[in-house]
This record gives structure tokens, C-alpha cells and sequence, in this order.
């Protein structure tokens, strides 16, 4: 009975006619083949074959289970496998990262103990009830806020990703570094965020007409400051209180950050406790210094800002080995800091031939959008590319494009370096015969 | 849309919603603050040298307060250790070249903020202002980029010319 049933599975789906090289199937596949269908369509990490042995309850499924905690924990076999990684577990005088496990995620939000942080001198262990947010400088009347008055104020949520401007940093080296989806693209995340709009606390202080700039200071030890124009602050800024629906995290910024959605990581400021409106930039390091991009000819980019639109496949992935070949579904996470995106194509073929990519509805504006394609593998070596747009028209750009423009290294970096900023172009994996999955240029 | 929302406060305004008056629609708790209360916290200084503090320093006087709270981590001279170098810097030729003070940063007053309000790392802001011109000037001098006995003050400071003020090109320009 099995067996049969599983014959007439394969013969359904392997019936389907590509719709562009090395096996990318119709992006409807899914509703056409209905739920047997759809049930054959499982992802990579099938742990085994259904097994031949009768079935037989396991030890869990005959005694009661544990009592729930107040706070619940990941299963204790995802909390060994399932983890950010981290490049300064010492707590050395220097920056520290955690970064993503895309590769070990789906959907689109990212769960609040898995979002990146970069902290440059520790995470604050910050006293809510002591912490307070001033706004001053060209406005009518600064004020000074509690985190219980903020509170109290009208909120809005939304979804909003946050990228570090170095996210996918090692693409700009020379040769492909062989890494994870996690160490390369682990400096974004995706979260709802629930808090005040700016312009709310601004209507409040008034603002001088004077004024074109926002100075943004966090309570942590370097006394974080980044410069935002005031057209962006007033536009769609937000002091966030909450995560996902709890409050902030600690390496996120508790108990408040600034939110800017679709701008670089860096100037969503964390810990957030002072806001000066200038008439100018304060060209603190991290703008003046950190977040400027050189270029070949020697000039450097200045207040880039803003997170172009990108995308990257996570399933497959290196470290996620296709187990044999058939069917699979590729999915990934595409986002544009302009809005929303307007479509994903998916290459199975090295870019000659693409197939138009499924997005998982709701496709919101800054915010993570899963894209999913079926695919056919047949076992033979493909090469994997995905290529957002957003609905502002504009096009992620091959790696090619931003080499010719930007530059890349003359050696290999480490993986962990920042050779450059604002890489979105397009990431290639390269599946072997033997199903491994390794990062190239393609 | 959000030349909308300026347009909205540009209102705000000329209800004549002034000092000391009040929002009309929102919650308004926010507490009223002067600058004088601000003013341990307010350590913005611009490029123009707005925010700069009274106080003064020179190289002779920066030496020795580098050895002691800077040395471990930079280097002697400057030079670099665990922390990036302070002196020095090869040519800009894309991605990979190091960004130096000498070569990169375009405004001298970032030397000072940056001082003031993130080193040393290990105890942030426990420098005086004199400490912090003092090392500004023993850097700048480092570099080459003032003479030996040039004090910094707020007036002498934002008149430094950094080699690479006019290096950049603003990559949004539609967006600030």
C-alpha cells in the first residue's frame, strides 16, 4: 500500500514539465498537485526512509510529559544543532557578531534568540525603571522620557527587517569563500517591532525649522551615535519597545532601540536614550569612518544608508547536503529597504534560464519575503541563483556588476572581515554530484 | 510622503505651538528639561566645531596619557596592536585598504568625539576634556597633520585640514 502510494507520488511530480533548465518546476506546482502531491514535496532534512518495521509507540508517547516552564526553551535537539555563531566568546576589548542560522530557519521572522546583534563594547545590562530618552537640541521643547510614559503612548507594529551595511561582506573577496548562508548573510533579521512613531515624540518636542538632522546616542559604553536626516526620522522612524511581541532583547537594544526600516544596521541605534536635532551631520566614526565604502578609484561612498534590494537562497545551502536526487524545494529570503518585492527569480542553471519564484504572502514593505520554487534534481552538477526586484523597479545586481563598480579584494579575507559594505548582489551555490553545496562565483 | 508629514509639523508650527506650550492631540508625558540638565549627556560636536568643550592640550601633553591608557591597546607610537593603528596609512584602492586617520577621515573633530565618548574602551568617558585635546593633539601630530607644539583648543581643532575632506561622494545624495 506504501509503496504504491509512493509510486504514484513520484510519478506525479516527475511528469512535470520544467520550466526552466536543470529542473525548476512551475512555481503553481504545488496547487495543481494537491495535498498527496504537496506531501512528497517535503525538504532537506528528511532524517530517514519511512521505515518497513510496524509502527510502535516511543518511550515519550507512554509516560506524561514535563510540566511548561514559565518561559518555554527550543527542544533540547534543536538547542544542540540550532544556534547563532559568535566571533568574540571571550568578551575581548573589540566588537562582537552572532549571526543568523538562515539555513536552519523558515518563514520569515526571525525568532528573537536567533536575530544577529553586533555590540561593539558588550551588551548594557540596562535597569529599565533608571533608563531614559531626551530629545533635544533644534526643537520647540525638549522633553525627557520615561520607558513607562512611552509606554503609554499610541503604538504601532510593524515587520521590518535590520541588516548590518556589512552583511555579505565576503563576497567582496576575490575568490569565493567557502562558508555557510549563516556566515556569510547572518548580519540580517526580520522581527516585528512594536513602539512609538518619532514623529509622535516630535510633534511633542516641535521641531526648529532649522533643523535637517537627527543625532542618535545609545546608553551602551561607546556611547553609540549616528546621524539620520530628519525627512527619514519624521517618514516612518520608530522607538522600538518590542520584539516579536516581547520586549526588546538585550542585544537588540533593551529596553528601547531606534527603529529605521531599510536602513543599515548601524543606525538603528540601540539602548537609545538621547536624540539631538542639528542643523548637520555630527560625522561621528561609524559614519565618518566605519560605514564609508572605499572604491577603486580611491573615493569612498557617504552615507550609503540605505539596504538595496537582495536576496539569498537558504534551502539549499552550504551545510544542508541534498540527500539524493529528486524532488526539493529552494527557498529564500528577499527584502528591499525601498519596499516591497515585486518578484523573485530562481536559476538552476547559473543564471542562463530563470523561473519565476512563489512569494509567501503577506509580502510586506522593508520586511523579509519568503520565496519558494520547486525543483527536480536529477543529480547532475547545477548551479542555484536567486535574483530580487523590488516595486520601485529595482534590480539586485549580479556579483559581477558590483565588482565592476565597487571593487573586490586582492587576496582572501577572512570570513569574519568587512573588506567592503552594502554587497546585495546575487549568490551563487554550485551542487556537486555528490549533493554537497559550495559557494561560488558564477 | 514624507514631504506630507514635514508639511504637517511645518503646521504644528504655526499654530503656534512655542516654548513651554504644550501638543494639543498627544499623550505629553514628556517632562519639560533644560540644557542644563542635558548637558552631561550632551556631547554631540559637529564638524564645525559646534559642541566642542573649553579646554586645551597639546602633542607634549597627549604623550604621556597615551602611554598610560591607550598604549596597550594601539601601540607605542601609535603604530597598533590589538586596536587598529592611529598613525600612518597606505593608499585608498578599493575594497580591503585600511581606513586611517591620515588617510580616510575627512573631519579632525571626529578624532575628539570619538575619544570622548568611547576611550579608553574599558572606561569610556572618564577622560577631562584638557586629557582629550590633549590626546587629539598627540595623534593629529602623529600623523603630521599639526606641528609638534600646536595646542588644540575649540577654536584651533575644526581648522585642521585632514588630507581626505574632499574624498567622498554622498551615495544617496536624493535621501538626506
Amino acid at each position: 500500500m506504501r509503496t504504491t502510494q509512493k509510486n504514484r507520488q513520484r510519478a506525479a511530480w516527475e511528469d512535470l514539465q520544467a520550466t526552466a533548465g536543470n529542473g525548476l518546476l512551475d512555481r503553481r506546482a504545488f496547487l495543481r498537485g494537491g495535498a498527496a502531491f504537496a506531501a512528497a514535496m517535503t525538504g532537506y532534512a528528511l532524517a530517514k526512509p519511512v521505515s518497513a518495521e510496524p509502527l510502535a509507540d516511543d518511550p515519550w508517547s507512554k509516560v506524561p510529559g514535563d510540566a511548561s516552564p514559565p518561559y518555554e526553551q527550543r527542544s533540547r535537539f534543536e538547542e544542540k544543532a540550532v544556534g547563532r555563531t559568535l566571533d568574540n566568546t571571550k568578551g575581548e576589548l573589540r566588537t562582537s557578531r552572532a549571526r543568523t542560522p538562515h539555513h536552519l530557519l523558515n518563514g520569515t521572522i526571525t525568532p528573537n534568540g536567533l536575530h544577529f546583534i553586533i555590540v561593539h563594547a558588550g551588551t548594557p545590562d540596562i535597569d529599565p525603571d533608571r533608563h531614559l530618552l531626551v530629545i533635544h537640541g533644534l526643537v520647540q521643547r525638549p522633553l525627557v522620557f520615561t520607558l513607562d510614559a512611552l509606554a503609554r503612548y499610541p503604538m504601532v507594529s510593524r515587520m521590518a527587517f535590520v541588516e548590518c551595511g556589512g552583511n555579505s561582506a565576503p563576497l567582496f573577496s576575490n575568490e569565493p569563500i567557502q562558508a555557510s548562508v549563516q556566515a556569510l548573510h547572518g548580519l540580517a533579521s526580520c522581527s516585528e517591532w512594536t513602539g512609538v512613531l518619532l514623529s509622535t515624540l516630535l510633534e511633542e518636542t516641535g521641531v526648529d525649522p532649522k533643523a535637517k538632522w537627527l543625532i542618535a546616542e545609545g546608553a551602551d559604553a561607546p556611547a553609540l551615535s549616528r546621524s539620520v536626516p530628519l525627512t527619514k526620522a519624521i517618514d516612518d522612524a520608530m522607538v522600538a519597545l518590542y520584539q516579536n511581541g516581547e520586549r526588546v532583547m538585550p542585544g537588540n537594544g533593551y529596553p528601547m532601540r531606534l527603529l529605521l526600516p531599510g536602513w543599515e544596521g548601524n543606525m538603528n541605534v540601540k539602548y537609545l536614550r538621547r536624540l539631538k536635532l542639528t542643523d548637520q551631520p555630527g560625522m561621528s566614526f561609524y559614519e565618518a569612518r566605519t560605514y564609508a565604502q572605499v572604491l577603486p578609484s580611491g573615493k569612498a561612498y557617504q552615507f550609503y544608508f540605505f539596504q538595496e534590494v537582495k536576496s539569498f537562497i537558504t534551502h539549499p545551502s552550504p551545510g544542508l547536503a541534498m540527500k539524493g536526487q529528486g524532488f526539493y524545494e529552494i527557498s529564500g529570503a528577499a527584502y528591499s529597504g525601498n519596499g516591497r518585492i515585486a518578484k523573485v527569480m530562481v536559476s538552476a542553471d547559473g543564471g542562463k534560464t530563470w523561473a519565476q519564484a512563489a512569494l509567501q504572502e503577506p509580502v510586506l514593505p522593508k520586511a523579509f519575503t519568503r520565496f519558494r520554487v520547486p525543483w527536480r534534481w536529477d543529480g547532475s552538477p547545477a548551479v542555484l541563483q536567486s535574483r530580487a526586484w523590488d516595486e520601485g523597479g529595482n534590480v539586485q545586481p549580479t556579483r559581477a556588476q558590483i565588482v565592476a563598480q565597487r571593487g573586490e579584494t586582492k587576496s582572501v579575507p577572512p570570513v569574519t572581515g568587512f573588506p567592503s559594505q552594502h554587497f546585495n548582489g546575487i549568490t551563487s551555490w554550485a551542487i556537486e554530484r555528490n549533493g554537497e553545496v559550495k559557494h561560488v562565483y558564477a | 510622503m514624507f514631504t506630507l508629514k514635514l508639511a504637517r509639523f511645518a503646521v504644528v508650527l504655526a499654530l503656534g505651538l512655542g516654548a513651554g506650550t504644550a501638543s494639543a492631540a498627544g499623550p505629553n508625558l514628556g517632562k519639560p528639561i533644560d540644557p542644563a540638565e542635558i548637558a552631561a549627556w550632551d556631547i554631540s560636536i559637529l564638524p564645525d566645531g559646534t559642541g566642542l568643550p573649553p579646554g586645551s592640550g597639546t602633542a607634549a601633553q597627549g604623550a604621556p596619557i597615551y602611554a598610560q591608557k591607550c598604549l596597550m591597546c594601539h601601540g607605542a607610537n601609535g603604530k597598533g596592536g590589538s586596536a587598529g593603528a592611529v598613525v600612518g596609512g597606505g593608499p585608498l584602492t578599493g575594497p580591503g585598504s585600511a581606513k586611517t586617520i591620515a588617510n580616510f577621515w575627512p573631519y579632525s573633530t571626529t578624532v575628539f568625539d570619538f575619544i570622548r565618548r568611547a576611550m579608553p574602551w574599558q572606561q569610556p568617558r572618564s577622560l577631562t576634556n584638557d586629557e582629550v585635546y590633549a590626546l587629539t593633539a598627540y595623534i593629529l601630530a602623529l600623523n603630521k597633520l599639526i606641528g609638534e607644539n600646536d595646542e588644540m583648543n575649540a577654536k584651533t581643532l575644526p581648522k585642521v585640514k585632514m588630507p581626505n575632506r574632499d574624498g567622498f561622494i554622498i551615495r544617496f545624495p536624493d535621501k538626506i
